[in-house]
């Protein structure tokens, strides 16, 4: 007798079970669908230093790289490099903002802004007078593609020591700009002075041609291509960060690899 | 009778249900940022079968030059899949349910024996528990893919500092392409998890989201027999 009872119980229970599961489901997609608009829909940081990005994305993104950056990075973390033979003959070339034509190397001196404001005036025979280091590596993109390739010029590390630039050294970032300031990057100073980066003034034993930057350059193998300022024009140190091209236009704005 | 027999845990459906949109994210951020350098197709003997992808398929979902926002997005939404991921792999050891989901001994055995009765062939399934032999094997790849997708993402990302990565997935360009394959997998397992649980019906959907199934119970024998030999 009590059978048909004890169906409807579970068939209640079922239901009910049902109904709260999907009740409580149909919040989750809501708070999920909801949440993902509020981002989606979120507007772009106030631009500064970076720009560009959603703000919420910007925070994160500078609190990911904040957070590989102590988990990982060490300057003892040196780049894979290559034998010569496998460095690429024709060397891919993205862009040449702020390094347009051949720039007459005479009319050319990098110029070094130093922390008493006494700024040095720097010639590439200077430069090219002290010992050279080279490297062969994979060069990597942001946009996703490497090429090995060789490079030849001074240390920046080197650059420091020689120059007296111990005390500007010291800061916590490199800016560096293109003779027209079209181009600029920010360097946080480990990633600077980084036993692998390099002024460039070489590339496949030879001086650099125009679209490379020539005269000089910076190699950073410990970033993206986007960080690898092309014709140094002038350099600077801060302690804060230093305008920088591409993080103006919603990337990270340290781009490590 | 109708009774009433418990699933799924709650933890394993909560990671299950943030895992699909946290995933579908990484995938459509992902394409953001391979569109920048879209190398790959499946080329055999000269000839380019498919290109990933055709232009038509990125003007379809605005994919192109979103490289900046992609990678934004990705390096947000990698934490949730991480985390998510991890917390469901400590969660099936510690609760003990990693013995309904890896494969056993008689698994690949049994895996085909089940491909032969979906595929209508064979009239009998074998016996199983909670998951089939087919089910094993494909939940168990999957979360060793998507600890392959961190592996490898993390061996793309930081291929400086992570080099013991980068070296242990075959290198930059293989890191990379292994990123990529994982995703195509992903994609073709949504595909035919879809199929099945639609072919499952609606009692086994349910349990994802109330945890439960309902069973029709024979009244028991006096003699209970137990060939469960799991």
């Amino acid at each position: 007798m009590n059978k048909p009872e004890k169906e409807t119980t579970v068939d209640q229970q079922i239901r009910r079970r049902t109904f709260i599961s999907f009740g409580l489901f149909g919040v989750y997609v809501a708070g999920a669908v909801g949440a993902w608009r509020w981002l989606y829909k979120s507007p772009n940081e106030v631009p500064g230093i970076t720009s560009g990005a959603h703000a919420p994305l910007r925070k994160a993104l500078n609190k990911t790289e904040i957070f590989f950056r102590r988990l990982a990075f060490n300057e003892s973390h040196l780049v894979k490099t290559y034998p010569k033979e496998m460095a690429a003959k024709k060397v891919r070339f993205n862009s040449d903002i702020g390094t347009e034509g051949v720039l007459p190397p005479e009319q050319w001196t990098l110029q070094v802004t130093k922390k008493n404001g006494q700024v040095l005036k720097i010639s590439l025979d200077q430069i090219k007078q002290l010992p050279k280091t080279e490297i062969i590596y994979d060069f990597k993109c942001v946009e996703g593609w490497d090429q090995i390739s060789h490079w030849g010029g001074l240390k920046f590390a080197d650059f420091i020591k020689h120059f007296g630039l111990e005390e500007e050294a010291k800061m916590d970032f490199v800016g560096m700009e293109t003779p027209d300031q079209k181009y600029y990057v920010g360097i946080d100073m480990p990633s600077a002075l980084h036993p692998q980066t390099l002024l460039a003034y070489e590339m496949n034993e030879k001086s650099l041609p125009g679209r490379h930057g020539q005269p000089l350059r910076l190699i950073i193998p410990v970033k993206y291509g986007i960080k690898n300022l092309k014709r140094i024009g002038n350099i600077t140190f801060s302690n804060t960060r230093p305008h920088d091209y591409w993080a103006e236009l919603g990337y990270d704005y340290y781009s490590g690899l | 009778m109708k009774v009433i027999k418990e699933k799924h845990p709650l933890i394993m459906r909560w990671t299950h249900w943030v895992n699909f949109p946290v995933l579908t994210i990484m995938i459509w951020s992902g394409m953001l940022i391979y569109w920048a350098n879209d190398e790959y197709s499946v080329t055999l003997f000269g000839h380019t079968f498919f290109r990933f992808f055709p232009d038509w398929y990125y003007n379809l979902l605005n994919i192109p030059h979103r490289l900046s926002e992609g990678m934004a997005f990705h390096f947000l939404f990698m934490w949730f899949f991480t985390l998510n991921g991890f917390f469901y792999i400590i969660y099936s050891i510690i609760s003990g349910e990693w013995h309904y989901l890896l494969p056993n001994k008689h698994s690949f055995k049994e895996a085909w024996l089940v491909v032969l009765h979906d595929l209508h062939i064979r009239k009998t399934a074998p016996p199983q528990g909670k998951y089939n032999a087919a089910q094993r094997i494909a939940y168990t790849s999957i979360v060793i893919m998507g600890l392959g997708s961190v592996i490898t993402g993390l061996a793309v990302y930081k291929p400086v500092q992570f080099y013991y990565l980068t070296w242990l997935c075959g290198g930059y360009h293989f890191a990379r392409i292994l990123h990529f394959a994982l995703t195509i997998g992903y994609v073709f397992f949504f595909l035919v998890h879809i199929f099945q649980v639609i072919m499952a019906g609606w009692n086994n959907f349910r349990a994802v989201i109330t945890g439960f199934e309902v069973e029709n119970e024979q009244p028991k024998p006096a003699i209970e027999t137990n060939n469960d030999n799991e």
